[in-house]
C-alpha cells in the first residue's frame, strides 16, 4: 500500500489573521501527524505567552528563535505529513505584504495552492495578490478555502457570494483548475472530517480533496526534454568504452531506439540504452533520473539538451520573461548577472524592462529598475543560446534563476513567455 | 508505464539523484558526509544510483566523535570497503589534542563539538561542498534550511539571509573559502527512509533492530550502559528490549522500547509512534527550544 503513494506538494497563502497556521495545525493534528512531544512543547510555549489554556495550533509552524521571540514567520518552512493515499509537502509561507518573494519560492514547486480568506471579510487585495502569484507560477490546482465559517453562522449565502466574486476574478487570470470549499479550521469543520455544521456543502473535506486531486498531468507528458547533467565515463577495465549521459527526464518519455536531437548543436542520434542502477529500462518518463547511451559518438557536454524531433523547443539568445526580483539590492544595469536555466549557466543582459505589475491592482506600470518583490515583464539577452520552452508549456524548461556575479546571490526568478 | 503513478519514493529518489549530480557537476571539490547511520546508508545507495557504473566523484568523510556505537563504525567501514570508495575519517580526539576542542569533562556529549572538527577537515582538504543526510522533518530549524545551504567563511548558517531556492534550479556558486552544505534527502521523512531501506533491502547496523540491552533511566530518558555511561549511585541497571531510532553519541543517544526485529515491524512501529525521532532519542536537542538552530549557526551540519 505505502509503495503506491503519490507525492503532492502544496502551499497555503493567507495571513495569520485568516487562520493559516491554525489550518496547517489542524491538518497535521487531525491526520495524526503531530507528535506528543511537539504538542507538549507548544503547550509550554502557549502557557509562557499567557495563553488561555487551549493549545494554540498555530505555534506548530513557528521555526526559528527570532520568529518565536517576535511571534512572526520570516521564511519558507517545509512541513511533511502522510495519509495512506499520499505523502504531502507543505510549503508554508508568511502572508505579509513584503514577502511576495517567499510565496513565489514556495509556489515554484507546488502542485496545488490553498488560498485562504476570512468568511467575514471575503476577497481582499491580498487574496488577489496570492492568486496572481499562484497563477503566474503555474500552480496547476487552486483551492479557495473560505475559513472562519463558524463566525458567519455557517451561512451558505455568504460562502456562495465569496465564491462567485472569486471565480470571476480567477477566470481573468486564467487559473487552471479551481475548487471552493467552506471550512472552520478552528473547529475542524470540512478540514479532515466533514463535521455537522456544513451539511449543505456537497463537496469533499479539504484533506480528501488533497488526497484525490489528479496530479499525473501536472508534468508535461508529451514533450521529451532531457538536459544533460553529467557525462559518465568510468574508464575502468570493465566499462572501458562506456559513455553515458546522466540527467533527469524533465518532461515526456523515451525508449531505446528513439531518435533524438541534441541541442543547441542540432545533431541527431538514437538512444541505445536507458541505463539505471537497477538495470536497463525499456521505457522511462518524467521525472525519472537515468543515464542514456547513444548509438553515435558525438561531442556532448553538460548544458546540452536531448529532445525528440517532433516537438522541438526554441533555441534562442533573446527571449522575454516574467521576472520576480528577490534581492534586497535592486537591479543594477551596470552589474553582471548570470542565468541558470536547466543545467546551463550563461551571462545575461537586461535588454528592456517592459513594465512592472502592481500585485495589488494588477495594473501595469512603467519602471526603470526592479526592487525586491517586484514582478515585471522583461526582455533578456544571453551570451550563449538557451534551449527553452514557454513556462506555460513546461515549468522545467521555461524557468530560470538570475545570479549576481559579485555576490553569488540568487537575485531573481524568471518564467519564459 | 505512462498510465502508472509515480510513487512518492520514486519521486524522492529521483530528486535526490538530481541533487547529487548537480553537486558533482558544479562544485570543484565536494565530499559526502557519512556516519554509518541509516540516513547516510540511504545516501550511499542514492549515490550509487546517481553515479554507477562510475565511481563516486567525491570521497566519503566521517567526523568521528569516538563516542560511536561499535556496530555503527563496523558498518561504516564495511560499506565503504564493499563499495570500493575512499573513506576519510577525522576524529574529535585530534581536535582535543590540538586544543581546538576543550571539554569540561571527559565523558560529556560530543555531538555539538563535531562542528569544530568538521570545519578543520573542510579546511584541510579544501572542500567547497559537503553533502549531508539531514532531513527537514527532523527538527524545526532544519525545516527552514535550503537544500543547498550556503555557509560563510566561518561555516556559519544565517537563517535570515538564505538564498532563495526555486524550482529545482540550485545556485552552487561560492567564493573561495566559503562552502555549501547540500542535503539531498531534505524532503524525506523518517518513514520514507524506512520504506526505502525495505524497498532497497539495505543492510543497516544491528542496533536499529530490537535487542536486549542494559540501560539506566536518567533525566527522563533511557541511556545505554557502556564504557562511557556507567550507573551513578542510586541508578539501577535494567535489562530491556530496545532499538535505536537514531545512532549518535553513545552518551546522549537514547534507545526506545521496542520489539521490532525487522524493517517491516519498524515501519509498523513508526506508523503509530507518537513521539518525534529526535524528541525520543536525543538528549542534547532538548536543552533548549533552539539547540539545533544555535549549533547550525556555529557550523554544525
Amino acid at each position: 500500500m505505502s509503495h503506491t503513494k503519490q507525492l503532492l506538494r502544496f502551499i497555503t497563502a493567507g495571513s495569520v489573521d485568516d487562520g493559516k497556521s491554525t489550518l496547517i495545525g489542524r491538518l497535521l493534528h487531525d491526520s495524526k501527524s503531530i507528535f506528543e512531544d511537539q504538542l507538549s512543547a507548544i503547550a509550554r510555549t502557549s502557557e509562557r505567552r499567557g495563553g488561555t489554556g487551549a493549545v494554540d495550533l498555530s505555534l506548530l509552524t513557528d521555526g526559528l528563535q527570532a520568529e518565536r521571540e517576535q511571534g512572526i514567520t520570516i521564511d519558507v518552512a517545509y512541513r511533511y505529513f502522510a495519509t495512506p493515499r499520499r505523502k504531502f509537502i507543505i510549503g508554508d509561507t508568511p502572508g505579509h505584504e513584503q514577502y511576495t518573494r517567499n510565496m513565489v519560492t514556495a509556489a515554484s514547486t507546488a502542485n496545488l495552492a490553498i488560498i485562504l480568506v476570512d468568511a467575514r471579510k471575503g476577497v481582499l487585495t491580498q487574496t488577489r495578490r496570492h492568486t496572481f502569484i499562484a497563477t503566474l507560477l503555474g500552480v496547476p490546482h487552486i483551492v479557495l478555502a473560505v475559513n472562519k465559517m463558524d463566525m458567519v453562522g455557517y451561512a451558505q449565502e455568504t460562502f456562495e457570494a465569496i465564491c462567485a466574486e472569486y471565480r470571476a476574478f480567477a477566470a481573468q487570470l486564467g487559473a487552471h483548475e479551481l475548487t471552493c470549499i467552506p471550512i472552520s479550521a478552528l473547529n475542524g469543520d470540512m478540514v479532515v472530517e466533514r463535521g455537522e455544521n456544513l451539511a449543505w456543502y456537497q463537496g469533499n473535506p479539504l484533506l480528501e480533496l488533497l488526497e484525490n486531486v489528479m496530479i499525473d498531468h501536472d508534468i508535461n507528458t508529451t514533450d521529451f526534454r532531457y538536459p544533460v547533467q553529467w557525462v559518465c565515463r568510468p574508464m575502468t577495465s570493465e566499462h572501458h568504452d562506456f559513455r553515458g549521459y546522466m540527467g533527469r527526464i524533465e518532461s515526456g518519455e523515451i525508449a531505446p531506439g528513439d531518435e533524438i536531437v541534441i541541442l543547441p548543436s542540432g545533431r541527431t542520434s538514437r538512444v541505445k540504452e536507458i541505463v539505471t542502477y537497477d538495470g536497463n529500462l525499456q521505457h522511462a518518463g518524467a521525472p525519472k533520473s537515468v543515464t542514456l547511451t547513444l548509438t553515435d559518438e558525438i561531442d556532448i557536454s553538460r548544458g546540452d539538451m536531448f529532445v525528440k524531433p517532433a516537438r522541438m523547443p526554441r533555441v534562442a539568445k533573446e527571449f522575454e520573461a516574467m521576472l520576480c526580483w528577490l534581492s534586497e539590492a535592486p537591479l543594477d544595469l551596470n552589474r553582471k548577472y548570470f542565468i541558470k536555466h536547466t543545467t546551463r549557466v550563461v551571462k545575461c543582459l537586461f535588454a528592456r524592462l517592459d513594465y512592472r505589475v502592481d500585485v495589488n491592482t494588477l495594473e501595469q506600470q512603467d519602471t526603470v529598475t526592479l526592487q525586491m518583490n517586484d514582478i515585471a515583464r522583461v526582455a533578456m539577452k544571453v551570451q550563449q543560446p538557451l534551449v527553452l520552452d514557454s513556462y506555460g508549456n513546461n515549468r522545467s524548461t521555461g524557468s530560470f534563476i538570475v545570479i549576481d556575479e559579485a555576490t553569488n546571490n540568487t537575485v531573481a526568478a524568471g518564467m519564459m513567455v | 508505464m505512462s498510465d502508472q503513478h509515480v510513487t512518492h519514493l520514486d519521486a524522492l529518489e529521483s530528486e535526490s539523484i538530481h541533487i547529487m549530480r548537480e553537486v558533482a557537476a558544479e562544485c570543484k571539490n565536494p565530499a559526502l558526509l557519512f556516519s554509518g547511520g541509516k540516513d547516510s546508508i540511504v545516501m550511499l545507495r542514492l549515490a550509487e544510483k546517481a553515479f554507477r557504473p562510475a565511481r563516486f566523484p567525491f570521497p566519503l568523510v566521517h567526523i568521528d566523535t569516538e563516542h560511536n556505537f561499535p556496530e555503527v563504525i563496523a558498518c561504516r567501514d564495511k560499506l565503504a570497503s564493499d563499495l570500493g570508495e575512499r573513506l576519510i575519517v577525522r576524529s574529535l580526539d585530534d581536535s582535543i589534542r590540538k586544543g581546538t576542542i576543550v571539554l569540561k569533562n571527559a565523558d560529556q556529549g560530543r555531538n555539538a563539538f563535531q562542528s569544530v572538527t568538521l570545519l578543520e577537515t573542510i579546511a584541510e582538504f579544501g572542500f567547497d561542498a559537503c553533502i549531508g543526510g539531514a532531513r527537514r522533518d527532523e527538527e524545526k530549524a532544519r525545516a527552514k534550511e535550503r537544500i543547498f545551504s550556503f555557509r560563510d567563511e566561518f561555516g556559519q548558517w544565517d537563517p535570515k539571509n538564505q538564498r532563495p531556492e526555486l524550482w529545482d534550479i540550485y545556485n552552487t556558486r561560492v567564493h573561495p573559502g566559503e562552502n555549501i552544505r547540500v542535503f539531498p534527502i531534505s524532503n524525506w521523512t523518517e518513514m520514507d527512509i524506512w520504506e526505502y531501506i525495505a524497498r532497497e533491502k539495505l543492510h543497516i547496523p544491528e542496533i536499529y533492530y530490537a535487542h536486549e540491552r542494559e540501560v539506566i533511566r536518567r533525566d527522563n530518558g533511557i541511556l545505554p550502559v557502556s564504557h562511557l555511561v556507567q550507573p551513578k549511585s542510586g541508578e539501577k541497571v535494567e535489562k530491556m528490549m530496545v532499538r535505536f531510532r537514531t545512532v549518535g553519541d553513545m552518551t546522549c543517544t537514547c534507545p526506545v522500547e521496542s520489539h521490532a526485529r525487522n524493517v517491516q515491524e519498524i515501519i509498523e512501529e513508526t506508523a503509530i509512534t507518537r513521539i518525534t525521532e529526535r524528541g525520543a532519542t536525543r538528549m542534547d536537542d532538548q536543552t533548549s527550544e533552539a539547540s539545533m538552530e544555535l549549533r547550525k549557526k556555529e557550523g554544525y551540519f
